[in-house]
């Protein structure tokens, strides 16, 4: 559709990447900033998304919508099947059980031969198109948006306040939880297929730690709690990113500096919990009140 | 029966490291409730001190140890008041974030500054090899440094928590700050102090790791660490006798599965354990289950 | 609000997409010099072998453009660093093609490294150069059994070096028995072992063992225990020499003083600093060359490197340079320096005087080249045999 005469390959490459992370901060953001619960293993998730939507393609030949359901689908399985057990744990030790399970992940792929084992997988289909990551991301936000501001987004949101009192109203906290995650993981998924689908080359080290990191970071920029906090964040860490692809360790550097500050001086994040419309005269709040805290 | 028994030296050689990373984390978790992230990297750092002491100054392996154990010590110092110790009160999230943060700050400003590329530390010490039961099982004299440095530290630590009145003091502060602090300990001190113990620890782990396998590098520390930091979970975190008995349980159980089985299962081995321990005994081998109080 | 955000975003993305496109715009064509791509591992777990590779490319080229350059223009080298990585590898190659614009790539030094984008090659149509990538997989698809039309190396491939070296084991160590320890996540480790084997055990020795380490790993011992208990008369290690170094110091630590050996994985001087040259007693590889051949070419070589960069040119470093002659003899026979015509030229290369060799690339776009046996005695590498392809 875009011809390479108006964007350059390199421009349309930066634009997909963008539609990707905007899907997979949005993603994360569900669990972590709405509903509380720290994952530091989205990475995972993107892993199974990937690999699974690559089998689909390179050896059954499937049409890229169906690589893309089968990789969202084993992604959200895999959110259930690790989010059962896992949420009973709170704070800490959650943080470290989901890295800790995500390189699991990473551990099982890498000794499986038919999944390409160290080495990875190549020569996937090169499905993704501008068209494809961006019409994935507003899909993801549309049912993210809509799922927070649902009576079901609300009973997230009292967990992620006050998981006690809300069990005590009533809430089925659980439930909740895993819902949030597979929802979450279910997206990861999705993001993990297109960018298989992009660069068309997968192995298990590309979803390793950092990778969650840097969804973790866009995340907590952006806000935990604010959608388009999220969106915005994905979009300024993407370019800061390529900018610096020269000094890639510089890049990680200004990374953590900027954790660190956000978390010293403003720890809600650029938008907090706020959300952005064009309606700017009457500023709508976001979905919740108060100040946002996630104690353990 | 001598393969077992080799498998079993080297377990717990590689396993009084974790043990001595993990002190750290032990402790500094007991006191406020942090898993110190970074803690990893500051054992990284006592690597690098160490080989700067035994290249550049010239200092034989005991001075080096030393001045590493100090640097990291005042490292630690300084991470906690600029990093920690605003956020004392904030949500977990917001400080565990922190401390990814300062981990991954520590990891790629040394590898800005001193490159990835793996170091070689100068021979300090001098190799050499034992061999016990006629022949068949070797040890050599780094492997019972290691261990016998690590024992004796922790004897050190367990006199220094339980007889003296700064050991006094951090257990006051771990069991309850806001009494503590109503009791007129200087909270603020007491927990420096905690992380300038557990960082100088992690120097002499770092010291000993650079030594015994002759690499340092700036990412050497996440996977050390983060098997520490299971071993610590595998104990029970925050109590010290905990950390030591995680390490060796980790080094031996990885060791085995490594020889017996496949040594492409020797990482996932942690996790796995990481995990079990979290869904059947959060509170680790040695702890007490604690119910969360509305 | 659910409207508000989708065009919030929707203008947010397009007003960056314009900003993007005039900012970056197209980068304008020089033609006044040849634009070669090197997809290199600077850093990371092969480092040394990408900056020696480069270091060797470098005194090409600049012999080259001092001469004059070729077809009248001056060779210019777009460098990046692939960290070792196969990810970071197949971005390298998407951003030389499609925004360096560069007419042919040289690299990786590694089989892994490479495979990850020989099929971005392809699809563009960019000619790939490896100097040491030794995998076959490289050149041929092992799941067509074709030849890659645009993926050449300039090398010899790993069944030459494990027969190699299991002949060698065999015939001049005159030992049977050998248990061998690859890196499973490097393509090239686990291929170089099944050649190994395949041709020791045509031989008629036994493989005591086949055992696995990751890259990552730091501690071998209880790997080396297992081994040494079964009493192996030779350890085959074709791994890099981050690793090995740490193998063969581990192994002797433990009291395994078999000889052991390996590939060009090894060669690099960071082996001496890991393992220390005791350790190193004892243990051979096979090699792309050595400087100690008495061959003049060798020697002016290793003359005009040391002048350079003041240290001895190793095996990477060779590969390195001659993979830039060929690459200018294709570029010179094909008259202008476009992808296609260089790619056809580099089809027919025959005989270019390299410093490891007599360069001729053939149907599957490998070099027909022999390799050098060297052992190593006190941290330095003795030059063993010579074997012809």
């Amino acid at each position: 559709m875009y011809s390479a005469e108006i964007i350059s390959p390199f421009v349309m490459l930066n634009l997909i990447i963008i539609a990707i992370n905007i899907i997979l901060a949005v993603s994360l953001n569900l669990v972590v900033g709405f509903t509380g619960q720290f994952s530091i293993g989205h990475a995972g998730f993107m892993a199974l998304g990937a690999y699974a939507s690559a089998i689909m393609s390179l050896n059954f030949n499937a049409p890229f919508i169906v690589s893309l359901l089968v990789g969202a689908i084993v992604a959200g399985i895999g959110g259930i099947i690790i989010g059962i057990p896992t949420l009973r744990l709170r704070g800490d030790y959650l943080a470290i059980a989901t890295l800790g399970l995500a390189e699991i992940i990473r551990g099982v792929i890498t000794n499986i031969d038919y999944l390409g084992g160290a080495y990875g997988l190549m020569g996937i289909p090169q499905r993704t198109n501008w068209l494809w990551a961006f019409g994935c991301m507003l899909v993801t936000v549309l049912v993210i948006k809509n799922f927070i501001q649902s009576s079901h987004g609300r009973a997230c949101i009292s967990v992620r306040e006050n998981e006690i009192a809300a069990e005590a109203m009533g809430i089925n906290t659980t439930k909740y939880k895993v819902i949030a995650f597979t929802m979450g993981s279910f997206f990861a998924g999705i993001g993990g297929a297109l960018l298989a689908h992009y660069i068309t080359f997968i192995e298990p080290n590309a979803f390793n730690f950092l990778k969650s990191f840097d969804i973790l970071v866009m995340v907590v920029l952006g806000g935990q709690g604010s959608l388009t906090g999220s969106v915005v964040a994905a979009i300024v860490l993407t370019l800061i990113s390529t900018f610096l692809q020269s000094l890639a360790e510089l890049r990680l550097i200004i990374y953590a500096i900027i954790l660190i500050l956000v978390m010293l001086f403003r720890p809600q994040g650029l938008l907090g919990t706020h959300e952005l419309s064009f309606k700017l005269l009457q500023r709508k709040r976001g979905v919740s009140h108060g100040s946002h805290s996630a104690d353990a | 029966m001598n393969e077992f028994i080799q498998q079993l030296i080297n377990g717990i050689s590689v396993g009084s490291i974790y043990a001595l990373i993990a002190l750290g984390y032990t402790m500094v978790y007991g006191i406020i409730k942090l898993i110190n992230f970074a803690h990893g990297d500051v054992y990284m750092l006592g690597a690098f001190a160490g080989l700067y002491a035994t290249l550049v100054l010239k200092m034989s392996f005991v001075p080096a140890l030393i001045f590493s154990m100090i640097v990291c010590a005042i490292l630690g110092i300084i991470i906690e008041r600029l990093a920690y110790r605003p956020l004392r009160n904030s949500p977990k999230i917001v400080i565990l974030i922190t401390a990814i943060g300062v981990s991954l700050f520590l990891e790629y400003t040394t590898m800005f500054f001193l490159g990835p590329q793996p170091r070689a530390f100068p021979e300090v010490f001098k190799h050499a090899s034992y061999t016990l039961l006629g022949g068949k099982v070797t040890i050599s004299n780094q492997e019972i440094l290691i261990i016998a440095v690590t024992v004796i530290l922790m004897i050190l630590l367990q006199y220094i928590v339980h007889n003296t009145k700064i050991g006094k003091a951090m257990r006051a502060v771990s069991y309850d700050m806001q009494a503590a602090r109503l009791m007129g300990i200087n909270v603020d001190t007491t927990i420096s102090i905690t992380f300038a113990l557990g960082s100088a620890l992690a120097a002499a782990a770092g010291v000993l790791v650079g030594i015994y396998y002759n690499k340092v590098f700036p990412l050497m520390g996440i996977m050390f660490g983060l098997k520490a930091f299971v071993s610590a979970v595998l104990g029970g975190i925050g109590i010290i006798p905990g950390a030591m008995a995680g390490g060796f349980i980790l080094g031996i159980t990885e060791s085995l599965v490594s020889g017996y089985g496949s040594s492409l299962y020797r990482d996932p081995v942690a996790f796995v354990i990481l995990i079990i321990i979290l869904l059947v005994k959060p509170s680790g081998l040695f702890g007490k289950n604690v119910r969360e109080k509305v | 609000m659910r409207k508000g955000i989708v065009r919030r975003v929707a203008a947010g993305l397009l007003s960056f997409l314009l900003l993007f496109a005039s900012a970056c715009g197209s980068k304008s064509e020089n033609n006044d010099v040849i634009k070669i791509g090197a997809n290199l591992e600077l850093s990371g777990n092969v480092a040394t072998l990408g900056q020696s590779g480069l270091n060797g490319i470098m005194l090409a080229v600049d012999e080259i453009n001092n001469a004059g350059g070729v077809l009248g223009k001056k060779i210019e080298i777009v460098k990046y660093d692939n960290k070792s990585d196969n990810t970071e590898a197949a971005s390298v190659a998407t951003r030389l093609i499609t925004q360096d614009k560069v007419v042919a790539i040289i690299g990786s030094m590694t089989s892994g490294n490479t495979l990850s984008y020989v099929n971005i090659a392809e699809t563009n149509k960019v000619p790939v150069i490896s100097p040491s990538a030794t995998n076959p997989d490289v050149t041929v698809d092992p799941k067509t059994g074709k030849v890659r039309e645009y993926i050449f190396r300039t090398c010899f491939i790993d069944p030459f070096q494990g027969t190699a070296m299991a002949k060698f084991v065999l015939n001049e160590l005159k030992l049977k028995k050998v248990a061998v320890l690859k890196d499973n996540t490097a393509p090239y480790s686990v291929g170089l072992a099944k050649f190994f084997v395949e041709a020791f055990k045509a031989g008629g020795g036994e493989i005591l063992a086949d055992e696995n380490y990751t890259t990552q790993d730091q501690d071998f011992r209880a790997v080396l225990t297992k081994i040494k208990n079964l009493k192996p008369e030779f350890i085959y290690v074709p791994g890099y020499y981050e690793q090995v170094g740490q193998i063969v110091k581990q192994a002797r630590e433990l009291g395994i003083n078999v000889p052991m050996g390996g590939g060009d994985g090894w060669d690099s001087p960071k082996l001496v600093e890991i393992a220390g040259a005791a350790a190193l007693n004892n243990t051979f590889i096979t090699n792309h060359y050595s400087s100690l051949m008495p061959d003049p070419k060798v020697q002016d070589f290793v003359k005009k490197y040391k002048e350079k960069y003041g240290s001895e040119p190793d095996a990477m470093a060779a590969v390195g340079y001659d993979t830039v002659l060929a690459l200018v003899d294709a570029i010179k026979r094909a008259g202008e320096a476009t992808p296609e015509k260089i790619k056809e030229a580099l089809m027919t290369t025959k005989d270019v005087e390299g410093v490891t060799a007599k360069i001729s690339i053939d149907e599957n776009h490998n070099a027909v080249k022999g390799l050098v046996i060297l052992e190593y005695k006190d941290g330095k590498q003795i030059y063993k045999a010579y074997v012809n392809p």
